[in-house]
C-alpha cells in the first residue's frame, strides 16, 4: 500500500511525485494516458520519439528532468480511475482499471493510500455558439493534443477563438504543425486586459518567465503574420456537414455581440476555448469541499477539507503550469510528512498572483447568451437546444438542476454534463431566477466508463 | 378551505393536484426544489407484478387505472415517458421458480393478470440459464421527475401554488389543533397540513410535533450509455420480491434492468439501511452488475456511465401511511410509500382528498390509516 | 492529398523531428487506412482527412474529434466490436476492425 497516492501526471502531480519521493514516502502515481506529462508536457508516443520535442514545449527540460527524478516511483499509465469512496476523516479506497482506454479487460486494482494528492487538472471550457457542432469546430485544446501528439494540424486554415493567453501557444504549435493560422481572436477588450497586465508590475516581474513566454508565442504570431483581435468572438460556424465559413462578432465589455460587426470567414477548422474547468469529480467524490467556480479548496500546505487529501495545480484555481508546479511540490513534500522550504512556499504566492490577473483579464462574461439562437445545441451529447432548455424550464417551474437535467436531458449523455454543465447552469439559473442546488454537475461519482463486466468482477483485496 | 403540503417531489404533487381539482386553496412548500428527492433517484415504476394480494396492491390497481387518464392530461408539457411495458419476471434457480409460481398463483386471485410465458419471445437475449418466467402485462413506466413535474404543473393549473427553497421549522396552534406552519418564509396559516416529505416525513412530522416512524432505505442504481434497444420490458429476478418487502438492514440486491426512452438502460436495485448516508461503493455497484448480468449476458461489454442513488421513504411495517393523525387535529400523512410512490401517488392523493373532504373512498383506508396495530408499537415506544 | 481538412505534418517538413516508425493498418467500416505506431484512431481518421466519423442518436448529425482529451465522448467509436470507446483515447492497434455505424 503506497503512503502516497497521486492521481494525475501532469506539472502538479509529477512535482508532487518526486517532492514525496525526495521526502522519503513509497509513492504510487496514476495516470489515464499512456505516458506521463499530462496535458502539459503532452508529447510524442514512445514509438516515434521526437528529436526536438522542445520546439513545441516550453519547460521542455524541466519535465525531463522531473522523469529522470521518477526512479523508484511506481508509475501506473493506462489508469482509469473510476471511483473514489469517501471515508469519514481519511483518504478515499481509489477504485482504478488499467488497459487500453474503454477496453473491456482492463485489470482492476483498488488502493487505500496513507495521504491522497489529486492533480488531476482541468479541461477547456467552451461556450456554445450556434454551429459548434459541426465537424472541423474544436477546442482549442483539442488542436493542442493533436499538434503535440499526432504532428496532426486539425485544419489547413484555421481560426483560433476563445479567451485566455492558452489561444497563443494553441496558435503557435498550430502553425508549427503546417496550419495556416488566419487569426486569434480574444474575447476580452483591451480595457479590462490592460488593467490586469500593466497593474502592480512588480508582480509580473516575479513572474517574469511567464510573461516571456507568452511574448515568444505572441513573436511566433508576428512572425507568421497572424492577426490578433481583442474583443472579438467567433459567434456562429457554417457548413452542411463540416465548418466551411464562421461569423465573427466584435464584442462588447460583457461578451454580446455589437450589432453591424458581424462578417463571415471561410476557415476548414475553428479552434475555440473561453478558459478551464477543473477536473474536480474525484475530490468531490472524495468529499473535498470546493469553491463556487468548483475549485477544490486547499490551505497553504495543499490540505483540502478531508484529512490526509492534497490538491494541487489547476483543480485548485487555473493558474498554469508553473504554479501547478510550485502546488504540487508543497503537496508532495506535505503528504509526505515533510515541510516544505520558504523559497517553495513563496513561489506559490508568486505564481497565484499571476494567476489572479488572468482571471481578471480573461474571465467568461455572461453577454455569451446574446450570440444563442434558439435552435443553438447547448448538450451536445443529448442535443438539447436553447429554446428547449427555456420552454422545458418554464412549463416545469422548477428551480432545480436536478429536476431540470432529468426533464430536459441536459447534462445527461455520455459525456456527463463535462462539456455543457457550466453553461447549462448558468443558462437556467438565469432563466428560473436562481437554481436552489448549483453546482450539481460537477457531481458525477463514476469518473470514467467502465464494462458491467469489469465491474462485476470480483474486486479483491486493497492492494 | 386552506391546505398546505409539505413536498413537492410526486405525492406531493398528486396531493396538490387532487386538492386543488376539488377547489381547496392549496400551497406545496419544499425546502429544495420540486422532483429533486426520491422522486428523481427512481426507475419509475408502475408495478403490480412485484405486489402481493393485500391493500398496498388495491391500491397499485387503482393507481393503475388513474395513471391512464393522468399520463394525457398536460399535452403541451414534456413526455412522462408512459410506456405500458409489461414486467417479465424470471426466476433462475429451481427453488425461485416454485416461489414465483406460488406467488404469481396468489397475485391472479386478486386480479393481476401473470401468465408463465417462454421468456426468448419476449426478451431475445435474456439468459438461456432460467427456471420459470412470467410475464405481467399490466406493469409500465413513466419518467419519475417529469411525471413529478406534470402533476406540479397540473396542480398550478387548478390554481395551487408551489412554493420552493422554503423549509417547514414548526407548528402553528390553536385550541390544541394545527393551525399552520411556520416557515423559512414566514407563517402560513392552513385548515390542514399534510405532510408529504418522502423519506424527510419523520423530520418534518417531529418539527410538528408528532413522531412518525419513517426512515430512509439507500438504493442505487446504474445507468448505461446509450444503445440499440435490446430490453423490450421491465425485466427483473425473482428475488426482487423478496427484497422489497424485506426487513433485513444489510445490502439486499436483486435486479432489475430496463430501457429507457433515450436509449440507456436502467440497472437496479440495492436496498440497505443506513440513515441518509449517500456514498456511492464499489461493492454495492459490483453486487449490481452481477446480477444484472445473470439475466443479460450481453450487459458484460456494455460501458456505465454513471450511477445514483437515493432514498426510499420506510416505515417498519412496509406499508404506506395515508390519512389524518389522531395525534394532532389538522396533521395529515401521505408517505411510506418505499420503492413504490411512483405509481401510488395517484390513488394516494385521491385516497387522502377523499378522507379529507369527507367523501366515500375509492379504496378501504384503514390499512393505511396512522393508528393501524401494526404501527401501534412504533408510534408509542418512540415518542 | 487534399488541400483541406485535417493532415498529418511529414516527418521530413517537421522541426520536432519525430523518429523513424513502424507502419500499422486499421480496418474502418471495411476500408483500410494506414497509420503511424503510436498514434490513436482519432489520429489516424484524422491523419487520413476524415473529420468526422460518428452520427448522433437525436439528429443523425455528424461528429468526429471535438476536445481531443477524452472529455467530450464525441468520437466515440466501435473497437474490435465492443462499442463507447473513445478514439481520441485509444491508440490503434495493427490490424483494428473499427466501425463507426454504432
Amino acid at each position: 500500500m503506497p503512503e502516497v497516492l497521486i492521481i494525475g501526471a501532469g506539472p502538479a502531480g509529477l512535482a508532487a511525485a518526486t517532492a514525496a519521493r525526495r521526502a522519503g514516502a513509497r509513492v504510487v502515481v496514476l495516470d489515464a494516458a499512456e505516458d506521463v506529462g499530462g496535458q502539459y508536457w503532452r508529447h510524442l508516443p514512445q514509438q516515434r520519439p521526437a528529436g526536438r520535442e522542445e520546439v513545441l514545449h516550453h519547460g521542455w527540460e524541466r519535465f525531463t528532468g522531473l522523469r529522470r527524478e521518477l526512479t523508484g516511483v511506481e508509475i501506473v499509465t493506462g489508469a482509469q480511475v473510476w471511483l473514489a469512496e469517501r471515508h469519514d476523516g481519511r483518504p478515499p479506497t481509489v477504485h482504478i482499471l488499467v488497459g487500453p482506454a474503454d477496453g473491456a479487460d482492463r485489470v482492476r486494482r483498488v488502493f487505500d493510500p496513507g495521504a491522497l494528492v489529486l492533480a488531476t487538472g482541468a479541461y477547456e471550457r467552451t461556450l456554445p455558439f450556434p454551429g459548434w457542432d459541426l465537424p472541423g469546430v474544436f477546442t482549442a485544446g483539442a488542436a493542442q493534443a493533436l499538434a503535440k501528439s499526432e504532428r496532426v494540424a486539425v485544419g489547413r486554415r484555421v481560426l483560433v477563438a476563445g479567451a485566455g493567453p492558452f489561444l497563443l501557444p494553441v496558435a503557435s504549435s498550430l502553425i508549427r504543425t503546417g496550419a495556416r493560422v488566419v487569426g486569434v481572436l480574444e474575447a476580452g477588450g483591451w480595457s479590462r486586459l490592460g488593467r490586469a497586465w500593466t497593474a502592480r508590475p512588480t508582480e509580473l516581474l516575479s513572474a517574469s518567465h511567464k510573461a516571456g513566454e507568452l511574448a515568444g508565442y505572441a513573436r511566433d504570431l508576428v512572425r507568421h503574420r497572424v492577426p490578433y483581435r481583442v474583443a472579438t468572438g467567433v459567434i456562429a460556424a457554417h457548413g452542411h456537414d463540416r465548418v466551411e465559413e464562421v461569423t465573427v462578432a466584435r464584442l462588447d465589455a460583457q461578451w454580446a455581440p455589437v450589432p453591424g460587426t458581424s462578417r463571415r470567414v471561410a476557415v476548414d477548422a475553428v479552434c475555440v476555448g473561453h478558459g478551464f474547468v477543473p477536473r474536480s469529480e474525484l475530490a468531490v467524490a472524495a468529499g473535498c469541499q470546493t469553491g463556487p467556480d468548483g475549485t477544490v479548496v486547499v490551505d497553504a500546505d495543499c490540505r483540502s477539507s478531508v484529512p490526509g487529501v492534497f490538491a494541487a495545480g489547476e483543480i485548485t484555481g487555473i493558474g498554469g503550469a508553473d504554479l501547478a508546479l510550485a502546488e504540487g511540490t508543497i503537496a508532495g513534500t506535505v503528504a509526505a510528512g515533510a515541510a516544505p522550504t520558504s523559497a517553495q512556499r513563496r513561489d506559490v504566492l508568486v505564481y497565484q498572483r499571476f494567476a489572479t490577473r488572468l482571471s481578471d483579464g480573461h474571465g467568461i462574461r455572461p453577454g455569451w447568451a446574446e450570440w444563442l439562437a434558439d435552435d443553438t445545441l447547448i448538450c451536445r451529447c443529448e442535443e438539447v437546444t436553447a429554446g428547449e432548455l427555456r420552454d422545458i424550464a418554464a412549463a416545469t417551474g422548477s428551480r432545480g438542476l436536478r429536476s431540470l437535467k432529468l426533464s430536459t436531458r441536459a447534462g445527461l449523455g455520455v459525456c456527463q454534463g463535462r462539456v455543457c454543465g457550466r453553461s447549462v447552469e448558468e443558462l437556467l439559473d438565469r432563466t428560473t431566477g436562481g437554481l436552489l442546488d448549483p453546482g450539481r454537475t460537477a457531481n458525477r461519482p463514476l469518473a470514467g466508463l467502465v464494462r458491467l463486466g469489469e465491474l462485476a468482477r470480483t474486486q479483491g483485496d486493497p492492494s | 378551505m386552506r391546505v398546505v403540503v409539505v413536498g413537492a417531489g410526486i405525492v406531493g404533487a398528486a396531493v396538490a393536484r387532487e386538492l386543488a381539482g376539488a377547489g381547496v386553496t392549496v400551497t406545496v412548500l419544499d425546502r429544495a426544489a420540486s422532483a429533486g428527492g426520491t422522486s428523481a433517484a427512481g426507475e419509475g415504476n408502475l408495478l403490480v407484478s412485484d405486489k402481493g394480494p393485500g391493500p398496498e396492491l388495491v391500491l397499485a390497481q387503482r393507481s393503475l387505472t388513474l395513471w391512464q387518464s393522468l399520463r394525457d392530461e398536460l399535452p403541451d408539457f414534456p413526455s412522462v415517458e408512459y410506456e405500458a411495458k409489461g414486467g417479465l419476471v424470471v426466476a433462475t434457480t429451481t427453488a425461485g421458480a416454485a416461489g414465483l409460481r406460488r406467488f404469481a398463483e396468489s397475485q391472479r386471485g386478486a386480479g393481476v393478470l401473470a401468465e408463465e410465458v417462454d421468456p426468448h419471445d419476449l426478451e431475445p437475449d435474456l439468459t438461456r440459464d432460467y427456471t420459470a418466467a412470467f410475464h405481467y402485462p399490466q406493469d409500465a413506466q413513466v419518467q419519475p421527475a417529469i411525471a413529478t413535474e406534470a402533476l406540479l404543473a397540473a396542480a398550478r393549473r387548478r390554481g395551487a401554488e408551489v412554493r420552493q427553497g422554503v423549509e417547514v421549522l414548526g407548528p402553528i396552534s390553536l385550541h390544541g389543533r394545527l393551525a399552520g406552519v411556520r416557515t423559512s418564509a414566514g407563517d402560513l396559516h392552513a385548515d390542514h397540513v399534510v405532510v408529504a416529505a418522502g423519506p424527510w416525513s419523520g423530520e418534518v412530522s417531529s418539527r410538528l410535533g408528532v413522531m412518525l416512524p419513517v426512515r430512509p432505505r439507500r438504493g442505487t442504481i446504474l445507468v448505461t450509455t446509450r444503445m440499440p434497444q435490446r430490453i423490450r420490458h421491465k425485466v427483473y429476478d425473482a428475488d426482487y420480491v423478496g427484497a422489497v418487502g424485506s426487513d433485513d438492514a444489510a445490502l439486499q440486491t436483486s435486479s432489475v434492468v430496463e430501457s429507457t426512452a433515450s436509449g440507456t438502460v436502467l440497472i437496479g436495485s440495492s436496498r440497505e439501511r443506513r440513515g441518509f448516508d449517500g456514498r456511492i461503493e464499489a461493492r454495492v455497484l459490483s453486487a449490481l452488475a452481477a446480477k444484472a448480468m445473470v439475466l443479460f449476458p450481453f450487459l458484460a461489454d456494455v460501458a456505465v456511465m454513471r450511477a445514483y442513488g437515493g432514498f426510499r421513504p420506510y416505515v417498519p411495517d412496509h406499508l404506506p401511511v395515508i390519512g389524518p393523525d389522531p395525534r394532532l387535529a389538522g396533521l395529515w400523512h401521505a408517505t411510506g410509500h418505499e420503492g413504490a410512490g411512483i405509481v401510488l401517488s395517484a390513488a394516494t392523493a385521491e385516497l387522502l382528498a377523499d378522507l379529507l373532504l369527507g367523501r366515500e373512498t375509492h379504496v378501504p383506508s384503514s390499512p393505511f390509516a396512522v393508528e393501524r396495530p401494526t404501527l401501534a408499537s412504533h408510534l408509542a415506544s418512540s415518542v | 492529398m487534399t488541400t483541406t481538412g485535417p493532415a498529418r505534418l511529414e516527418a521530413a517538413d517537421d522541426p520536432v523531428s519525430p523518429g523513424p516508425t513502424s507502419e500499422i493498418a486499421i480496418v474502418v467500416d471495411g476500408s483500410e487506412i494506414r497509420g503511424l505506431a503510436g498514434q490513436t484512431i482519432a489520429g489516424v481518421l484524422l491523419a487520413a482527412g476524415r473529420q468526422s466519423w460518428r452520427t448522433t442518436a437525436r439528429q443523425g448529425r455528424p461528429r468526429g474529434v471535438f476536445c481531443g482529451i477524452g472529455v467530450c465522448f464525441d468520437c466515440l467509436v466501435t473497437v474490435n466490436g465492443l462499442r463507447d470507446v473513445r478514439a481520441c483515447q485509444r491508440h490503434a492497434a495493427d490490424g483494428d476492425e473499427v466501425s463507426t455505424d454504432a
